[in-house]
């Protein structure tokens, strides 16, 4: 017994584990990269960073797949930081001919846990805002929501949001807030939407309620490309204590809400981009776009935009551009983009609180290699020295 | 005799680079000169005529020369006479054979037969050459006159292979957007200065400044229900008509402007035309071109020069600072400093193997001086693009590769100047020529300097994370270059004496380690940057994915050797590996097309970055032959 835990901390400790875990990031980096023609970036983060084990799929003829697995990067960047933490506590000693080295490592794992709680806790949103609009929320540019707004009230909504991935499990809902439950009747992750007079043959109407009764659902293939999106849709039914309120379709290309009444009161159903509510709001005064004289070429972007918070402390105007954002509440503004002719700026909204991490480990790694290049560099140029003048 | 040869060598080099540099007799009686230092403004920056005329014969046909394999004559001396025939004397311009076709599907397309590729040569001599393969057999250009018939036909096709998407078009289809797009390119220069069809654009202006008045005065009498002049309201209109074509048409702004506080905006001359409708009178840079065109046809070469002269005076009033940056370029343009680097590379390469075989320390020498006046040529070439452009050096992929060139040169001179064993020179002649001819390719793709999209448009972050990154590629090229030299000179020749072989070990040993750092620094500098413009520090993203695995590879390296997994044939295995590692950081990941910093996106370099691939890993092969079979290692 004694032997195998022996046997295991030399394993552990060793410097060919740490050769080997090396390898196998290269490796995990460069399928990942290629697949990424095949995925796209965010299911490629999903499945092969963000696991434990990745399986990669590699398409032979049209369709069967040849599955590779592969230690995902919870389990290489893991297995990394524990053979680096054990070899440092086994092994070393500190000496300053060493202390580069030392630094390097400690700066490595700086890295190593900045990512982990970026991948963990970094939130992505957008903000698309017209000249003179406000608005308090982001939207997600990946997932979704169904909401269900208790529009009664004229002075403020009561509502429920439901995630999408709720929608996908098919599995009946029901909340303390909503007065009925809600089954899933279909769900696509991607569909395309038709007026049933347009098509021929349409399939039996799915919905009975709403605008989705003259409208025909097209499932179609889910789309990986970073510049497209995703258009899911269901088939929502209501039951109320007194049976079934109908069936509505929702779909993200139906922007506006639809609404109905329930027990006297006003309902709004509508699918759409998860929101992210902040307590202060954006109105965007002017979006800048210039170009370089005689061409389309984008010289630079920005956006002036009044920054004003509920509790009225905050009231001052910012100018985000491209390397110049706008940081408030933990929140980063970034200019993403434009459409709309110039008068819709896309601004993307980021909270990551493991930000300072990599700028610490960018320091002591830098500084650890110059230092451990340094010493070597100074040894070597000492010794050639004497052995030229020896020769 | 022999003491004095290295500086011979570098005597000749000097010359090589002088005679670059000195102004060269016109072959014309037109100024050329001249006219190609006026400037214009392209996508975005002012340049002389001569860049204009020089990228556009290298996108159109992959080189400057506009020739024919069986004619000993050029059509034009230079590219700037090959532009002013364009403008002035479109008909003659249309017979130059100026357009590449590789592809022999679009060639039938085309029209072209067999009998219009075969080459006949006159001499016998030549055709003998022809057989053997150092002259040309069949021809790879034609002219606009050859494809006129077939025009509507690629028309038709360019439509059909626009539909498909980018990444699923066929080679035929690829060549024809490229064909296509390149007769555009040609026909939008033949609108820029002057109106083609015009047969005297010069009394057409004229003209149509006598008529604006007239017209104006029929206009008024119109209006007022008098009677007015129809003929020449009519006349007035169609002149307007033939300028709006000129404007839609053509491609480079060429006209100055008047208003002093709007330096940028430059017109077209068709533009500028219609524009005389609201400012009364015709720009005398639209005139001056119609007088060039004039003078031109009619082959007046001293009245053609003397409108150049008097145009530069003008100009020179209200553009100092903006021509000297044009003549600047256009006399860099002409020197060519990294054509003649490119033999000057060579020749220290040859002079440093042979040094390995007889006279080691002449021939050293005399390579180590060439390498030095390369390095000098290529930084001042550089820093020459840096003040024109007004960019940090690396900005684009053609940089990149004029980067790592001077990266790795550098560095081969430093170690050159520690270990004196030419084995810096052999390698820095190397590096110094694949990535210059990389280069040449990557510059078939138009201007080399661009002016940079607007998330780049930083040259705090294109001076730090940008260069870094550019180090650390040359770094690690470099440690597999040398480690190549060992591979080679250890197993087939009995060259690799113990010292040597120490020295080389040290050597990799040494740049890798600086090749860590900087991929390291560079490649967290990019982070820092996305964090600051995308608000995330990593994307994995397919080039920051690129820069991370050359970060991983070296870093297992060193823990290899540090660890004593491997011993100096293993550490050159690995080094020589990390070449496949960057190139693939470098090229390979452009090519798949998807990411933020897809760039320059290059498909045809494809089979190149295999073929490099395959040639590395048959040296890796190599050098895991058993020791004892290496012939420095056999004991004699």
């Amino acid at each position: 017994m004694r032997e195998f835990i022996n046997s295991l901390k030399r394993f552990f400790v060793s410097l060919q584990l740490t050769v080997a875990l090396l390898a196998l990031s290269i490796v995990l980096v460069f399928v990942a990269t290629i697949d990424q023609v095949h995925l796209g970036i965010w299911a490629v983060q999903e499945e092969y960073f963000r696991s434990f084990v990745a399986y990669w799929r590699i398409p032979i003829g049209d369709t069967f797949k040849l599955v590779v697995p592969l230690p995902g990067g919870y389990l290489v960047g893991g297995l990394l930081f524990f053979n680096l933490i054990a070899a440092h506590v086994h092994r070393f000693k500190f000496t300053w001919k060493k202390s580069g080295i030392f630094l390097t490592h400690f700066g490595l794992i700086f890295l190593l846990i900045g990512e982990l709680l970026s991948g963990l806790w970094q939130e992505d949103f957008q903000m698309r805002l017209d000249e003179g609009q406000t608005s308090n929320f982001s939207e997600s540019p990946r997932l979704n929501e169904l909401a269900l707004i208790d529009a009664t009230d004229p002075k403020y909504d009561d509502v429920v949001a439901i995630p999408e991935a709720l929608l996908q499990k098919g599995q009946a809902i029901q909340h303390p807030s909503l007065p009925f439950r809600i089954n899933i009747r279909a769900y696509h992750p991607n569909a395309s939407l038709q007026m049933r007079s347009q098509v021929q043959n349409p399939p039996p109407a799915l919905a009975t309620q709403g605008l989705g009764a003259d409208i025909a659902v097209t499932p179609q293939e889910m789309t990986y490309k970073p510049n497209e999106r995703n258009l899911p849709a269901a088939a929502i039914e209501l039951v109320g204590t007194n049976g079934s309120l109908g069936t509505w379709i929702v779909s993200l290309m139906i922007g506006e809400a639809q609404t109905f009444t329930h027990e006297g009161k006003t309902w709004r159903l509508v699918m759409r981009g998860e929101r992210f509510y902040k307590n202060f709001a954006l109105s965007l005064l002017k979006f800048s776009h210039d170009r370089y004289a005689g061409t389309e070429i984008p010289k630079n972007f920005s956006s002036r935009v009044r920054l004003k918070t509920d509790d009225g402390k905050t009231d001052r105007e910012a100018l985000i551009y491209m390397n110049n954002p706008l940081r408030f509440d933990g929140l980063t503004f970034y200019q993403a983009g434009f459409e709309n002719n110039d008068r819709t700026t896309i601004l993307q909204v980021v909270r990551n609180p493991g930000r300072a991490l990599p700028y610490v480990a960018c320091i002591l790694m830098s500084l650890g290699l110059v230092i451990q290049f340094g010493i070597s560099l100074t040894a070597f140029i000492n010794k050639h020295s004497v052995a030229e003048k020896a020769a | 005799m022999k003491r004095f040869l290295p500086l011979l060598v570098l005597l000749v080099g000097v010359a090589m680079v002088v005679n670059t540099l000195l102004p060269h007799k016109q072959k014309s009686e037109f100024d050329l000169e001249g006219f190609g230092k006026l400037p214009v403004l392209v996508n975005g920056r002012i340049k002389p005529l001569d860049t204009v005329a020089r990228t556009t014969l290298l996108t159109i046909q992959s080189r400057q020369r506009v020739s024919d394999p069986a004619i000993s004559q050029p059509f034009a001396s230079s590219p700037t006479e090959w532009l002013a025939t364009v403008c002035f004397e479109p008909a003659k311009a249309n017979s130059f054979p100026t357009f590449r076709i590789d592809s022999p599907e679009l060639l039938s397309l085309m029209g072209i037969t067999e009998d219009d590729t075969r080459i006949k040569y006159d001499s016998s001599a030549k055709r003998f050459m022809a057989i053997l393969g150092f002259l040309p057999s069949t021809r790879a250009r034609f002219s606009f006159d050859q494809f006129r018939p077939k025009l509507d036909e690629l028309e038709r096709q360019a439509r059909l292979a626009d539909e498909v998407d980018s990444a699923a078009r066929n080679k035929f289809q690829k060549a024809v957007l490229t064909l296509y797009s390149n007769l555009i390119t040609y026909q939008k220069l033949q609108y820029s200065l002057v109106l083609p069809e015009s047969p005297d654009f010069l009394y057409e202006l004229m003209q149509f400044q006598e008529n604006l008045v007239k017209a104006v005065a029929a206009a008024k009498a119109r209006e007022a229900g008098q009677p007015y002049d129809e003929a020449v309201l009519k006349a007035i209109s169609e002149s307007r008509n033939r300028f709006e074509t000129l404007a839609q048409q053509g491609s480079l702004l060429a006209i100055p402007p008047r208003d002093p506080s709007k330096p940028e905006a430059w017109q077209k001359t068709g533009q500028s035309l219609v524009d005389v409708f609201h400012t009364g009178s015709i720009a005398p840079a639209a005139l001056t071109y119609a007088g060039l065109s004039y003078t031109w046809r009619n082959n007046s070469p001293a009245e053609f020069n003397e409108i150049v002269r008097l145009y530069r005076n003008e100009l020179v009033k209200r553009f100092a600072p903006q021509l000297t940056k044009s003549d600047t370029e256009d006399r860099f343009n002409a020197a060519e400093p990294f054509y003649t680097s490119i033999y000057l590379f060579v020749m220290a390469f040859f002079c440093g193997v042979f040094s390995w075989l007889l006279w080691p320390e002449t021939l050293r020498k005399s390579g180590f001086y060439l390498i030095a006046l390369a390095w000098v040529l290529t930084t001042i070439g550089i820093v020459t693009r840096m003040w024109i452009g007004g960019y940090a050096p690396v900005t684009n992929l053609y940089s990149s590769a004029l980067g790592v060139c001077w990266v790795a040169v550098t560095l081969c001179i430093v170690l050159e100047m520690i270990f004196k064993n030419a084995i810096g020179t052999v390698a820095a002649g190397t590096m110094g020529f694949i990535t210059l001819i990389i280069a040449h390719h990557l510059s078939l793709s138009g201007d080399t300097m661009e002016m940079m999209r607007a998330v780049l448009d930083s040259n705090f972050w294109l001076s730090t994370h940008v260069v870094t990154i550019t180090i650390g590629y040359g770094a690690t090229f470099l440690a597999g270059f040398l480690a190549i030299i060992y591979v080679f000179r250890g197993v087939f020749t009995r060259s690799l004496d113990k010292p040597t072989a120490d020295a080389l070990n040290r050597m990799v040993y040494g740049i890798v380690c600086f090749a860590t750092l900087f991929s390291l620094v560079g490649t967290i500098l990019g982070g820092i940057w996305a964090d600051q413009s995308w608000g995330r520090f990593w994307g994995w993203d397919p080039k920051e994915n690129g820069a991370l695995i050359i970060v991983i590879w070296n870093a297992l390296i060193l823990h290899c050797r540090w660890g004593g997994l491997v011993k100096a044939r293993g550490l050159m295995a690995l080094a020589v590996f990390g070449n496949i590692v960057t190139a693939w950081s470098w090229f390979g990941v452009n090519m798949l097309g998807v990411g933020l910093h897809s760039y320059g996106f290059m498909d045809a370099a494809f089979w190149w970055l295999l073929l490099f691939v395959i040639s590395q890993l048959l040296v890796i092969g190599i050098a895991l032959v058993p020791l004892e079979k290496w012939r420095s290692l056999k004991t004699a």
